[in-house]
């Protein structure tokens, strides 16, 4: 269990596989001490980049000046309060503080945009006029979108490029209530899926991924988080 | 090339030395959708940045690509960045160098593999890289400071920071125990970071 510090040097220079990293994001949550490990490391492997300085071509400029002028900066990160109570649910404040950690000590983010437009019930989810959908990108150009619409009560998650879970074991998804996360299905494997979640989506607060051992029934999160998603801004 | 400029008392040499705009207020106004924040704070980094992705892609136009990419998400999480959680370009450099390393192993993952193991294999212009990176002070500390690492600290951290090898990997490379490479890394970003006296 302590060992897990020892990962921090290497966590800084993005040299864990991706279950390492995983692992090691849910223990940053936790530990203030490997957190500031981390920010002064990474700050020390930055300056190796002082080393391979060089222009790129010109084109690169207007490129990526096009680019941002269509694309609007994420919000601030609001992180939840998740003090005080314990209980049943008393994992899901070590997620959201994970979640808030890797967000804030990565780049990801949540996104949300709105759709129009109306068949199955994932359709209909998609459709309804007050779907709301919330975005996070993987390394490696995985993405997985859930969609809520609180009329229908549904919730749909589509995946795009999703890498296997590990051997023998899948993706578990969840929703969120208060400080419970209550199990809302298993993903079929494969890279790009679309699945409804089961459930009470009108009255969840948000949803979330984890790998599980696949065939064992959890009744709450066990394995490491992949993706947490806040329903609420 | 920036001239190289002193580096204002206090503070750290990875947050104002040889860029001349303040990034930190750049990345601020960048998060309200300032857009001339943002060229200029393109003008002050892209050789780092381009410099990083070339690096660690190799590949030339799929290093550009990296850093188009970089830039984008660093546009959309400007207003994230939190100024006591570390300097700016440490920040952005991270991004960066997450979004290479992404780039070289889901090559590998990919088909494409033995083109781009090919494409990967083509000699990186050294000469330009380094005519570029001579010019910089502080890549001269950087250097200096590198030679005060073990051999072994050394190759372990450039291995897995330029090369994009996993620790695990890293290990394998250089025969040491599995587990061992991971402590060589981090004991050789300490050694650079007290030595740089970056990152409090």
């Amino acid at each position: 269990m302590s060992d897990i510090h020892a990962l921090s040097g290497a966590y800084a220079v993005d040299a864990l596989d991706d279950l390492e990293r995983a692992g090691f994001e849910r223990h940053l949550a936790d530990c203030e001490t490997c957190r500031n490990e981390v920010a002064s490391l990474r700050e020390a492997s930055a300056l190796l980049a002082e080393t391979t300085v060089t222009a790129p071509s010109a084109g690169l400029r207007d490129r990526v000046l096009a680019d941002i002028a269509t694309v609007r900066p994420l919000p601030p990160i609001s992180v939840p309060a998740t003090t005080g109570r314990s209980g049943r649910g008393r994992r899901f404040p070590a997620l959201v503080a994970a979640a808030a950690a890797v967000v804030a000590l990565l780049t990801g983010g949540v996104v949300w945009q709105v759709l129009d437009g109306p068949d199955s019930r994932a359709e209909q989810i998609i459709q309804a006029d007050d779907a709301e959908r919330f975005t996070q990108a993987f390394p490696g150009g995985a993405t997985a979108t859930i969609t809520v619409s609180k009329k229908l009560n549904g919730a749909v998650i589509e995946t795009s490029d999703m890498p296997a879970a590990p051997a023998g074991h899948s993706y578990a998804l969840w929703l969120q209530h208060e400080r419970d996360m209550v199990p809302a299905g298993i993903m079929p494997s494969g890279a790009d899926n679309t699945v409804v979640l089961s459930g009470d989506a009108a009255t969840a607060d948000g949803a979330g991924i984890t790998v599980e051992t696949t065939g064992e029934v959890h009744d709450e999160p066990e394995g490491e988080v992949v993706a947490l998603f806040e329903f609420e801004a | 090339m920036d001239p190289v400029r002193p580096v204002p008392a206090g503070v750290p040499s990875m947050g104002g030395a040889s860029v001349g705009p303040d990034l930190a207020d750049l990345l601020k106004l960048c998060g309200r959708g300032d857009q001339s924040a943002f060229a200029q704070l393109y003008d002050a980094v892209s050789a780092r940045v381009h410099g990083l992705a070339v690096r660690v892609v190799r590949d030339p136009a799929q290093a550009e690509e990296v850093a188009q990419e970089a830039f984008l998400e660093i546009w959309k999480n400007s207003g994230r960045f939190d100024p006591d959680r570390g300097s700016p370009l440490g920040w952005l450099l991270t991004i960066v160098h997450r979004k290479a390393v992404d780039r070289v192993r889901s090559a590998e993952a990919s088909t494409r593999r033995d083109r781009t193991y090919h494409h990967q294999n083509q000699p990186v212009d050294h000469d330009s890289t380094a005519e570029a990176a001579q010019a910089s002070l502080e890549a001269r500390r950087v250097r200096a400071a590198l030679e005060s690492l073990t051999p072994i600290q050394r190759e372990a951290l450039e291995l897995a920071y330029f090369g994009g090898y996993t620790h695990t990997e890293v290990a394998t490379m250089l025969d040491l125990p599995v587990g061992t490479a991971k402590t060589r890394i981090r004991d050789g970003l300490i050694r650079l970071r007290d030595t740089m006296g970056v990152g409090a």
